[in-house]
């Protein structure tokens, strides 16, 4: 039975390459260290860059003196967001899209991925392939389109729930999961006189905690993260996504330096969008920020899973 | 599909107990649907649902790509009006706008292939040579942050990094340089594109290597250090060979994404300015299609993607077979 807790791929044995006392491999180590605190600082610089930037004043901000320390420190901006009752209304609706369209994918996922790993089952082989085939070949963003403007699904939840219910990547996860279950719990259960819902939902369910657990992670940051379905199908500004309304930020944005020009003569308008851009990315980046530490291991075990039999 | 419905729900249990599995799966293969169905219809039951998902949502529009060898009308039927043969076809044949975001879409692929490919097996080969187990895990922890954000923060973040007033124009007037608005440069946009996908994506990356690289055989290690083999040979030797049917798995996985190279990331990074590099196939299908509504067109631009993208994918795969004997399937 394989167990979620492959997190940690490090056994950390790096004696096994004999005793390392050559020079060379002394000054590797040193450039390893070096290169390595680099990555970590790269990755890292933008997070403090863009904290800075949202805790400084305009003026600032405009002479290109904020870097990594916020000058001129003040939360105005903040309140200013804050005070947004739009920007509240796109979280909720980012709550409620990604709730709804999680629920619907772990559903259909977890039905599916039961299925496929039942190896007596006819057609088996066939059901597998209809669903590894989209991995590689789709239809297009114009057909869809039209698809989900013609099934009247504009402007609900559906749009974006129903069109990308189903990662083919997370159905093969699960799939080899229940593959490792063992037959004979099943086995026993039937015999009791469960049915095939009784045994995947008081069997089977119970025993994949972790599965599941991971699959909902990997569902809720994907459509918490996700704009573009919104932005398509979203004609009215109240049912945005809060990544819709940072797009729609930095969009316009874009549009007023290009048509304002370089240097000297950045507006007002566009200054202060910055910073209050600045204060959209942290506020929209902070629930992920703030449960990164508890799921990147279940993401990491779930990818790995998936690389067994993907 | 819907076949289980007509099934009545009297056979009640399945697999008989006792039956080896293995011994069922033969028979399984000479037992007829009627059977299969009688004996498993909960099972297929299940599958109704997401069976619908796939057939309306993934393959409908597979076919709703006759749109571009038919007539299209807003409000009309999904499937067009009439035939129009491959007019739609000789129409971005003859488009010089079509030849010029086809080129940059190789370009584009190319360089994030040529980054985002071999840096995670660098980055994981480092990562592996850390002594400190705290250490490694801090790194990695780090290094995967960025894949956990929206694009929409990601792009959001490069605009703020290489705006006027940004880190980036800050270092360049440091050196004494003038400010450059390098979004507005499209001699720019491609190292600003790769860098940003470099930045997300590199550290998740290195997951499957890691994976890979705990599983080489110690014994080799070993062996190599008796033939005296230093470090260097060793990675070389034993530890790149050991990781090499990840390598070709993850290789023959991003030809099959070069074609849809990062739209969502270009259609939000790039602007008429930057067109002369940034667009690609998709962001100029998504302004032919969805902004000026000509359906037709774009999807038989949208149709020649896909099917250059699955040609890489299967030519990829089977490169792949007869030389390394990895493949995907």
């Amino acid at each position: 039975m394989v167990t979620l807790d492959t997190s940690t791929p490090a056994p950390a044995t790096n004696r096994r390459h004999g005793p390392h006392t050559s020079r060379g491999y002394r000054i590797f180590r040193v450039v390893n260290a070096v290169v390595l605190t680099g990555v970590v600082l790269v990755t890292l610089y933008p997070f403090v860059n863009i904290v800075a930037r949202s805790l400084s004043d305009n003026a600032s901000i405009v002479s290109g003196e904020v870097n990594l320390i916020p000058r001129g420190f003040n939360v105005a901006a903040y309140k200013a967001v804050m005070a947004d009752p739009m920007f509240w209304t796109n979280y909720r609706n980012t709550l409620v899209y990604t709730a709804v369209a999680t629920a619907v994918s772990l559903v259909l996922t977890t039905c599916y991925a039961y299925v496929l790993s039942k190896k007596h089952l006819k057609g088996r082989t066939a059901l597998v392939g209809i669903a590894v085939f989209t991995m590689f070949f789709s239809g297009g963003l114009i057909p869809n389109y039209i698809l989900v403007t013609s099934l009247g699904l504009k402007n609900t939840v559906w749009a974006i729930a129903l069109p990308n219910a189903i990662s083919v990547f997370n159905l093969l996860v699960m799939k080899a999961f229940f593959e490792s279950l063992p037959v004979e719990l099943e086995e026993a259960a039937a015999v009791d006189g469960l049915n095939t819902y009784g045994i995947l939902l008081r069997i089977v369910l119970p025993l994949s905690k972790a599965v599941v657990a991971t699959m909902f992670l990997f569902y809720a940051v994907s459509f918490w993260n996700s704009w573009f379905a919104a932005f398509l199908y979203m004609d009215r500004m109240d049912l945005f996504p809060v990544t819709v309304y940072l797009r729609n930020l930095i969009a316009g944005a874009t549009d007023a330096t290009s048509t304002g020009g370089g240097l000297g003569s950045a507006s007002d308008v566009v200054q202060s969008a910055a910073t209050i851009q600045s204060v959209t990315i942290v506020l929209t980046v902070l629930p992920i920020l703030a449960v990164y530490p508890f799921i990147q291991r279940y993401f990491v075990s779930g990818v790995m899973l998936g690389a067994v039999k993907g | 599909m819907t076949t289980s419905d007509t099934v009545s729900p009297v056979a009640g249990p399945e697999s008989p107990p006792g039956a080896a599995s293995g011994t069922r799966r033969r028979r399984a293969g000479r037992r007829t649907w009627r059977q299969a169905l009688r004996r498993d219809w909960q099972l297929y039951s299940l599958a109704i649902l997401p069976l619908l998902f796939f057939l309306i949502f993934r393959y409908l529009p597979m076919l709703g790509n006759v749109i571009a060898f038919r007539r299209f009308q807003p409000g009309g039927s999904v499937f067009g009006e009439r035939w129009v043969g491959l007019r739609y076809l000789r129409m971005f044949l003859s488009d010089p706008t079509f030849w010029d975001v086809f080129t940059n879409t190789l370009v584009l692929g190319a360089l994030t292939l040529l980054f985002c490919f071999p840096l995670p097996i660098v980055l994981a080969l480092l990562l592996n040579e850390l002594r400190s187990r705290r250490l490694k895990r801090f790194v990695q922890s780090v290094s995967y942050l960025p894949h956990f954000l929206s694009i929409v923060i990601v792009a959001a973040m490069v605009m703020q990094l290489v705006s006027v007033d940004g880190a980036v124009n800050q270092f360049v007037r440091a050196l004494g340089g003038e400010a450059v608005p390098f979004l507005q440069q499209a001699g720019w946009f491609r190292t600003i594109y790769v860098s940003s996908e470099v930045w997300q994506t590199v550290g998740w990356g290195t997951i499957l290597y890691l994976a890979a690289l705990t599983a080489v055989d110690e014994d080799l290690y070993e062996a190599a250090r008796i033939d005296g083999a230093n470090r260097w040979r060793q990675t070389w030797h034993v530890t790149l060979p050991g990781i090499r049917p990840t390598m070709v798995t993850l290789l023959i996985l991003n030809i099959g994404t070069f074609m849809a190279v990062g739209f969502e990331k270009i259609l939000l990074l790039y602007n008429p300015l930057t067109y002369p590099t940034a667009d690609v196939i998709s962001t100029y299908l998504f302004r032919v299609g969805i902004v000026s509504s000509n359906f037709s067109y774009a999807a038989a631009i949208g149709l020649f993607e896909s099917v250059i993208g699955l040609t890489l994918v299967l030519s990829a795969n089977a490169i792949s077979r007869r030389t390394v004997g990895t493949s995907l399937w």
